[in-house]
């Protein structure tokens, strides 16, 4: 797996191709929209998914905190399907999350799916902000002066024509300037094309997409994802 | 001899008509309590032969209480049969009370139904499950005493015919009926005796004219490639302008599509000719078959919605663009040209390619001698178990040993060891996930003496939402908008696969008309016609049959001998002489593996026949071992016919490529992560319930409510692989879109005779699969090279002024990268 760095003003990121990016001088990972016991919540509706997406989702985490050794890991939000979900997290699960939470410290930032505040090791915050950057879960349509802002609840996605067929991957989506947003990093979720107006408005000067791939991230540019609907 | 009530025999008198063999032994079944199977051909009174015991029946002993049901696979066919019962009702004055029942059905006269049941039922195996689920269904069918299973090749060895066969065990308990299938063409006809019941009796009708099938070709050079055969669209104008009403049959919806926008170009009589596809808004097809039924149309261009289907008596000729296929199919579209017995119904054969013209000739050739393809029967699908089960709880608490029982006493699930419908039974009850996470969400609970039953209303609701086995991929309706705005017209369906890649402005051809795409609305696509310059043509992901084995064997047979190249074109008969000289002439036995450089690369091209699925799996599979051997295989393309993969170095120890080992562990690793899976899988899932299926009226919210069925294939795979769902998709993907069987029967072919040509150019023969590369789809595996390509490509044109992962800033820290718009 190889990490592609992004510079903001004097920072560098590294966006892993697991859907992850990391902040090397804080030691800082950051995920977003973990959606944590989606299968729950459908079950409790009548479809019985199989129950294993926090354990995936966990497992690919587990990952990354051993290849990072991270000192803090910021989830961005959504990081519980509803609510009710810290609740039913099987017990190996929160073990788990436990044992992630005592070698760094959580910051749980609010999500839509998950505004309440929950037990699990770790701060609940509405947003974090360190050095130049500002944590929160959904973008914001504008962003004060030099704030560089990370976010996630998009699960943005990217579709790219090759020789042969189309194909179409998660994506982290960035200017390079003053925003990114990352994929979700849950196992049961879907996506929404950053050609859709609500992720490219949020990029005026233009943006780029990291596709993720297997061993590595695949880059373009918003221009080469296809033309764009015309805007109404 | 059975002998007809008078009442009956005046009737056929006053016809003019005997009482045909097949007719009279289909009484004496009856009248034995025989199950019965007829083959009969277009035209011999098949339907009468299969209601005229239950009429006979019923004017003896009139009752209030359901006596018959018909089961067919269309709609349509229960109307039509519900109009054609009332001529020998009326005119022999029985009071029979005949209806149907569908999804269409009103609420008002279902309720009717419920109250007061007709004698004769006509319907098809989705009604029947929703009727069989609901709690009174013992009483409603306890009078029942014949279920005649109309068009039944069409239903067995499919999910639909798994869903029927098991809802007619269902019945027998329920009553002491008799079954009775009815069919035209039947390739395997001591299998679908067997559906129809173990001591059923076969009665065959004696065959009619024997059809007249014709090929014609259009005055140009035969291609060599494609499939869509628009250059004939002169030719079969010709021949609609020559007969008074036809069908014309292609393969596909967009050849379809294509082949009519062609026709009507050069159409300056402005014939009557419309188009028919299984895409089109419901509406609009009752209008063209309407239009048919009334003699108003010259000629339909028709997919496979056609092949099945009410009798339009006006039809005189069919023609076929394109490859047949298959023998059993070509003769299923032969029958929709004629209905009368004694007269030949006449077809013409245009074939779009060169390969297409030999097996246009084997098609003729196995028409003439009743050669009837397709797969025999396999064992019944766990994911229509899981379906059934539910609903059997629906009707009322049920024994696991009884229902075990029940299922094992079909034909389809005879086979079915307890452990599996355990497994099948643990997952409609709580998901059957190893970690038991979902004693809560329970959908069936076990009372203390063992009995199972639902666990609330609302299991129930959902169960009768999503009742059914063909799942068809996500859609989006089209909507046509006034210039003036307005809420518009519907057109139909295409995928939302389809519309996805369209940009508002784009243009594409549906239904014969050029529409341009204004904008997405929820889950409708609007539309207005507009001429565009190149618009698109949908795609369809309904896959494309693959060749059948016995008309490929008919091909490798046809080829290898020289002798039976006289009937061929002599284009076509030059092409092979060609071919003979510079290289060989694959056989019917071994197999041909040709190996020659072209522009700085190795190409093989191996002469399997055996069908594109079975050689998409192929080539997946080849491509491996080559790599492992160090040929550095870049590609490969899969047609019908032929496979053909290319490579940086030459492939050269071919006999080891070709072990049959293939079929072990590189069969396996590629089976997990294999794209055809997912697809499988997710077919599996829908009909098992474990994901609901579109919805109307939840549509809008569909994205909120469904999780991509991939990645829960995903998770599930991984975590618990041997997933009673998981069992069922790869059954399911190797009898179908692996096509496993038939690429075992390549590898023992060639085990020890394989013939390789090392060649020093292209050989004639080879040509045709060397013009499909870069159009043929290529199989989801490569996604993740295709992406290195594509990326490496953009980084190659555009290296002056960016690296591909990092960000070069500019003076004033300002991104250089983003074009100023």
């Amino acid at each position: 797996m190889t990490a592609a760095p992004i510079h903001f003003r004097n920072e560098r990121l590294m966006l892993d191709p697991s859907g992850a990016a990391f902040w090397p001088s804080k030691r800082v990972l950051i995920i977003a929209d973990l959606h944590f016991e989606k299968a729950t919540s459908f079950a409790a509706n009548g479809s019985l998914l199989p129950p294993y997406d926090t354990r995936a989702t966990l497992e690919r985490l587990n990952r990354l905190v051993r290849l990072y050794r991270p000192s803090k890991l910021i989830a961005l939000g959504d990081s519980f399907h509803d609510s009710k979900a810290p609740a039913r997290l099987a017990k190996d699960d929160r073990a788990r999350l436990e044992a992630m939470g005592r070698e760094a410290q959580f910051i749980w930032v609010a999500g839509n799916h998950d505004a309440a505040p929950h037990d699990l090791p770790g701060q609940c915050v509405a947003e974090h902000r360190e050095g130049p950057f500002v944590f929160r879960h959904q973008a914001l349509s504008r962003l004060a002066p030099r704030e560089i802002e990370i976010s996630g609840h998009y699960h943005p996605k990217a579709c790219i024509e090759s020789r042969a067929k189309r194909v179409s991957r998660a994506c982290f989506v960035s200017d390079a300037v003053s925003r990114l947003i990352l994929p979700a990093f849950g196992a049961f979720t879907g996506g929404l094309d950053v050609r859709d107006q609500a992720i490219f408005r949020l990029f005026p000067r233009g943006l780029r997409v990291f596709m993720l791939g297997q061993e590595q991230l695949y880059s373009f540019a918003l221009e080469q994802l296809g033309r764009l609907p015309e805007v109404a | 001899m059975a002998r007809l009530p008078e009442r009956f025999e005046q009737w056929f008198k006053a016809k003019g008509w005997r009482l045909r063999d097949h007719q009279a032994a289909m009484l004496e079944a009856a009248e034995a309590g025989r199950d019965a199977l007829l083959i009969a051909p277009t035209g011999a009174g098949k339907t009468l032969a299969g209601f005229l015991p239950s009429l006979v029946a019923l004017a003896g002993q009139p009752t209030d209480k359901l006596h018959t049901l018909y089961v067919s696979p269309l709609k349509a066919l229960g109307t039509d049969i519900a109009r054609n019962l009332q001529i020998p009702m009326a005119d022999m004055g029985l009071s029979v009370s005949v209806e149907t029942r569908s999804g269409d059905t009103p609420a008002n006269r279902r309720a009717r139904q419920k109250e007061m049941p007709p004698n004769i039922l006509l319907t098809t195996p989705e009604s029947l499950l929703l009727l069989l689920s609901q709690e009174n269904s013992a009483d409603y069918f306890a009078s029942l005493s014949c279920v005649v299973v109309d068009e039944i090749h069409a239903l067995a060895g499919t999910k639909r015919g798994d869903q029927l066969s098991l809802c007619i065990a269902r019945l027998r308990r329920l009553s002491p009926t008799r079954v009775v299938g009815l069919s035209a063409t039947v390739a395997h006809p001591e299998a679908i005796r067997q559906f129809v019941g173990p001591k059923a009796r076969l009665v065959q009708a004696e065959d009619g004219a024997p059809p007249h099938v014709t090929m014609a070709l259009p005055d140009v050079e035969i291609p060599w490639s494609g499939h869509m055969g628009l250059k004939a669209a002169e030719l079969v104008l010709e021949k609609i302008a020559g007969a008074a009403m036809s069908i014309v049959f292609v393969n596909t919806r967009a050849q379809a599509e294509l082949l009519f926008a062609a026709i009507w170009k050069h159409n300056s009589q402005n014939l009557p000719i419309t188009i028919h596809h299984g895409s089109l808004d419901i509406a609009q097809r009752r209008k063209v078959e309407a239009a048919m039924a009334e003699g108003r149309l010259r000629a339909v261009i028709a997919t496979s919605s056609l092949d099945l289907g009410i009798d339009w008596g006006g039809v005189d000729q069919v023609l076929q663009i394109g490859a047949p296929k298959g023998v059993s199919r070509l003769l299923q579209r032969l029958g929709r040209a004629n209905h009368r017995l004694d007269e030949p119904s006449r077809a013409i054969l245009v074939p779009a390619n060169r390969f297409e013209v030999l097996e246009c000739e084997a098609a003729m050739a196995g028409v003439r001698e009743k050669a009837l393809d397709g797969d025999p029967p396999r064992p019944g699908g766990l994911d229509v178990l899981a379906q059934h089960i539910m609903g059997m709880a629906c009707s009322g608490r049920f024994l696991p040993d009884d229902l075990y029982r029940e299922v094992v006493s079909t034909a389809c699930y005879a086979d079915l060891p307890r452990q599996d419908f355990d497994d099948v039974l643990r997952f409609v009850e709580d998901g059957g996930y190893a970690l038991a996470a979902y004693e809560r969400y329970r959908k069936l609970f076990r009372d203390s003496e063992g009995f199972v039953y639902p666990a609330s209303a609302k299991v129930a609701q959902y169960f009768r939402m999503n009742i059914g086995t063909i799942v068809e991929a996500p859609m989006i309706k089209l909507r046509l908008v006034g210039k003036r705005g307005g809420f518009g017209v519907g057109l139909g369906e295409v995928e939302e696969y389809f519309v996805n890649q369209l940009v508002p402005g784009d243009s594409f051809i549906f239904a014969g008309r050029v529409l341009k795409f204004l904008r997405l609305r929820e889950n409708v696509a609007e539309v207005v016609e507009a001429p565009g310059k190149e618009p698109k043509v949908p795609a369809y992901a309904g896959a494309r049959l693959p060749l059948t084995t016995n008309l490929a064997s008919r091909v490798r047979a046809m080829l290898h001998d020289p002798s039976c190249w006289g009937a061929f074109p002599e284009q076509v008969q030059e092409w092979l002489t060609l071919q003979k000289r510079r290289s060989r002439l694959p056989g019917p036995n071994g197999l041909l593996v040709e190996t020659f450089p072209r522009n700085g690369r190795w190409f093989m091209v191996v002469y399997a026949f055996e069908g594109r699925n079975a050689h998409q799996t192929l080539g997946l599979l080849l491509t491996k071992r080559m790599e492992r051997a160090g040929y550095a295989p870049i590609g490969f393309v899969a047609t019908d016919y032929v496979l053909a993969t290319w490579s940086a170095y030459r492939p050269e120890r071919i006999d080891q490529l070709f072990q049959e080992d293939m079929l072990g562990d590189d069969l396996e690793e590629w089976m997990e992560t294999s794209s055809l899976l997912r697809r499988s899988f997710r077919q599996v899932a829908v009909i098992a319930g474990l994901i609901p299926r579109q919805l109307p009226g939840a549509e809008k919210n569909r994205r909120q409510v469904t999780v991509n069925s991939d990645l829960i294939y995903d998770v599930l795979r991984k975590h618990q692989p041997d997933h009673v769902l998981i069992r069922a998709t790869r059954a399911d993907a190797t009898h179908g879109l692996i096509d496993l069987s038939r690429i075992a029967a390549v590898l023992r072919r060639a085990e020890g005779r394989i013939t390789h040509m090392v060649l020093s150019r292209v050989s004639p023969l080879a040509v045709p699969v060397l013009l499909e590369i870069g159009r043929e789809q290529v199989a989801g595996e490569a996604e993740e090279q295709l992406l290195a390509e594509t990326a490496a490509l953009v980084t190659e044109a555009t290296a002056e002024n960016e690296s591909l992962h990092n960000f070069k800033h500019g003076p004033k820290g300002q991104n250089m990268l983003f074009h100023q718009s």
